[in-house]
């Protein structure tokens, strides 16, 4: 290990700091600048008089000025509760991280699918450049790029749900079944699949460009002409070399992935953050919105922190002032 | 012909003309912009192609099957709507969104990528952290956050669309402007006392055309996509005018008995995303020779 690393570690850390700042500023901003205003929802609603909805106003504090009220919100992320829901007064962040759990086993399998799957994709395209192959590849990457997701996981549902009744249409348990996990790898494939499929797409494109740099080098024709096999040359010698770039792409692809999870959540019902945000959107439940919102941000801060600091640890070259 | 315009003939090649052929070679590039041309054509004189009128509601034609008849070539949806007019509006609708957001995102992109790399120093800095900083938001969440809280119209959709969508074209933009603005031509403009608005709008802006317009045109293919997963999602394009996000939501609805409502707007948007995405990938190739298949 590197005596520099800790410094680079901490510096890299304090320059995340404006970012997180940043982030909120504009989260807030986007928020309570929007026409209508958090409570525009009652006003659609006859029960409520104007004197109601003053209130409100005046209970959740929306009547006092901007920076008092941006200073009231994240004094109230620094102590844990993020604000309250509207419907229920529940801590948004207990809210947030219920639906969690169900969200990072969508992303985390996969993104472990794509990056196997897009990997090799990507090596193989690199290796047999121009082939059959390689253009069947690229172009079916292409084609996947352009299908919008949620269609794609409608015609999952007609065909797979629908039509054979292999698997469920959405959910993440059958009623009564909760916790079996059989049950659940039935309901997760669906969503499964329209996630990963983008995600090898794009993946399969970087692998091979990032392939395709490192096996035209001097090195890798060093290696060759000494006589090594070409399988070894590849995953000893330019493997390792081609892989660096891409771990930065995971952090880089981080904001992608949580769209792409919001989508797959809607269409399947899967009871995660994204379908949590996309139902306070119809509720216009403005704190968990902005808890949500808040929340993937400070996780892409955080994934490329971690991306950043696993390149230096990996990557000799990497300077580290 | 004299000898003198015969002997300079082969210079008169000029850049775009090597650029056109090299364009053409590119066979995914020219499908793309075929598929393009069509869509353009199909939705600029949408008002005279469609057989129907799109909004005109028939209770007594509801759900006609495709090809049934020479009067709904692709039948009627659940309110006896013509598809095929549908269609063909819908498509007006997601490509004006297109191109509208595709200009929002270029304008902000390359004003502020300009000001960036040109200037430099406190201001270059401050654009960049604002643009990190909108970076970690992602898309769909904040498009739909504004989407949700603003009535949506057409223009409004495009430009929320733009505005969240500007970020990478600003750092394209920044990263050319910052190289070339030190060569010596940039110098020699400076030293005939040019102004700042001239030296970036007269001698940058011509020397970063080539990856704007590959920008602008895959720009086109992101906003198409976002319009319809926001339009899916209720917050787009508003019913009873047709788009293709909101008639998959409509058919939805019906896809265990006509599942074709949902399979053709989702066919013709991914056929227009990809004509737009080969079109870009191909002009990329054709401007950076280098570049060739990479990506």
């Amino acid at each position: 290990m590197r005596s520099d690393l800790l410094g680079y570690v901490v510096r890299r850390i304090l320059h995340s700091i404006p970012l997180v700042f940043g982030v909120s500023v504009i989260g807030f901003g986007i928020m309570h600048l929007a026409p209508g205003g958090p409570l525009s929802v009652y006003t659609l609603n006859g029960s409520i008089t104007a004197a109601d909805i003053e209130r409100l106003r005046v209970s959740l504090g929306l009547d006092q000025p901007l920076h008092v009220q941006y200073f009231g919100w994240v004094k109230s992320m620094l102590e844990g509760s993020w604000g309250y829901t509207l419907f229920g007064g529940r801590p948004v962040l207990d809210v947030i991280l219920e639906r969690l759990p169900a969200t990072i086993l969508l992303m985390g399998t996969s993104t472990a699918l794509a990056v196997l799957i897009g990997t090799l994709l990507g090596v193989l395209g690199a290796v047999r450049r121009y082939s059959i192959f390689d253009y069947l590849a690229t172009t079916g990457a292409m084609l996947a790029l352009s299908f919008p997701t949620f269609w794609f996981g409608l015609m999952a549902i007609y065909i797979f749900a629908i039509e054979l009744r292999w698997l469920p249409s959405g959910g993440m348990y059958d009623f009564g079944e909760e916790g079996n996990v059989l049950n659940l790898l039935q309901h997760l494939i669906l969503p499964l699949l329209v996630l990963t499929l983008v995600l090898v797409a794009s993946w399969s494109r970087y692998a091979r460009s990032s392939f395709l740099e490192v096996i035209q080098q001097d090195y890798v024709r060093t290696a060759r002409s000494k006589g090594l096999s070409g399988s070894r040359v590849l995953w000893r010698h330019a493997f390792p070399n081609a892989v660096i770039p891409l771990i930065a792409l995971l952090g880089v692809q981080l904001p992608t992935l949580f769209s792409g999870a919001l989508v797959a959540e809607t269409i399947f019902s899967w009871p995660g953050m994204g379908r949590l945000f996309v139902d306070a959107l119809s509720m216009k439940e403005y704190s968990v919105l902005m808890g949500t919102v808040m929340f993937t941000a400070l996780l892409v801060i955080l994934g490329n922190l971690i991306a950043d600091i696993a390149i230096a640890l990996i990557d000799p070259r990497v300077k580290l002032s | 012909m004299t000898d003198a315009a015969i002997a300079t003939r082969p210079n008169n090649r000029s850049y775009a003309s090597l650029t056109l052929r090299r364009f053409l070679k590119h066979r995914m590039g020219v499908l793309g912009a075929v598929v393009v041309v069509l869509l353009c054509f199909s939705a600029l004189f949408a008002q005279f192609l469609a057989p129907h009128d799109p909004l005109l509601i028939n209770t007594s034609q509801r759900f006609l099957p495709l090809f049934a008849s020479w009067e709904f070539p692709l039948g009627t949806d659940d309110l006896g709507r013509d598809t095929l007019s549908r269609l063909l509006f819908g498509g007006q609708v997601s490509l004006m969104v297109g191109v509208v957001a595709m200009l929002a995102t270029m304008v902000t992109g390359t004003l502020v990528g300009l000001a960036a790399g040109y200037y430099g120093g406190v201001v270059d800095n401050l654009l960049m952290r604002l643009v990190d900083t909108l970076l970690c938001f992602p898309q769909v969440f904040l498009l739909l956050v504004i989407a949700a809280f603003v009535p949506p119209t057409i223009l409004s959709i495009s430009l929320i669309i733009g505005l969240t969508s500007w970020m990478e074209v600003s750092r394209i933009v920044r990263a050319q402007v910052s190289t070339i603005k030190e060569m010596d031509y940039v110098q020699a403009s400076r030293g005939y006392g040019a102004s700042n608005w001239r030296i970036m709008l007269v001698e940058l802006m011509p020397n970063i055309l080539a990856p704007v317009l590959v920008a602008a045109t895959l720009k086109v293919a992101t906003a198409v996509l976002m319009e319809t997963y926001i339009s899916f999602l209720g917050y787009g394009v508003q019913p009873p005018m047709a788009s293709w996000g909101n008639m998959l939501t409509n058919a939805q609805g019906y896809f265990d008995t006509v599942p074709f409502l949902a399979i053709l707007p989702g066919i013709l948007i991914t056929l227009t995303v990809m004509g737009f995405n080969f079109l870009g990938d191909g002009l990329r190739d054709a401007f950076d020779a280098r570049l060739k298949m990479d990506l």
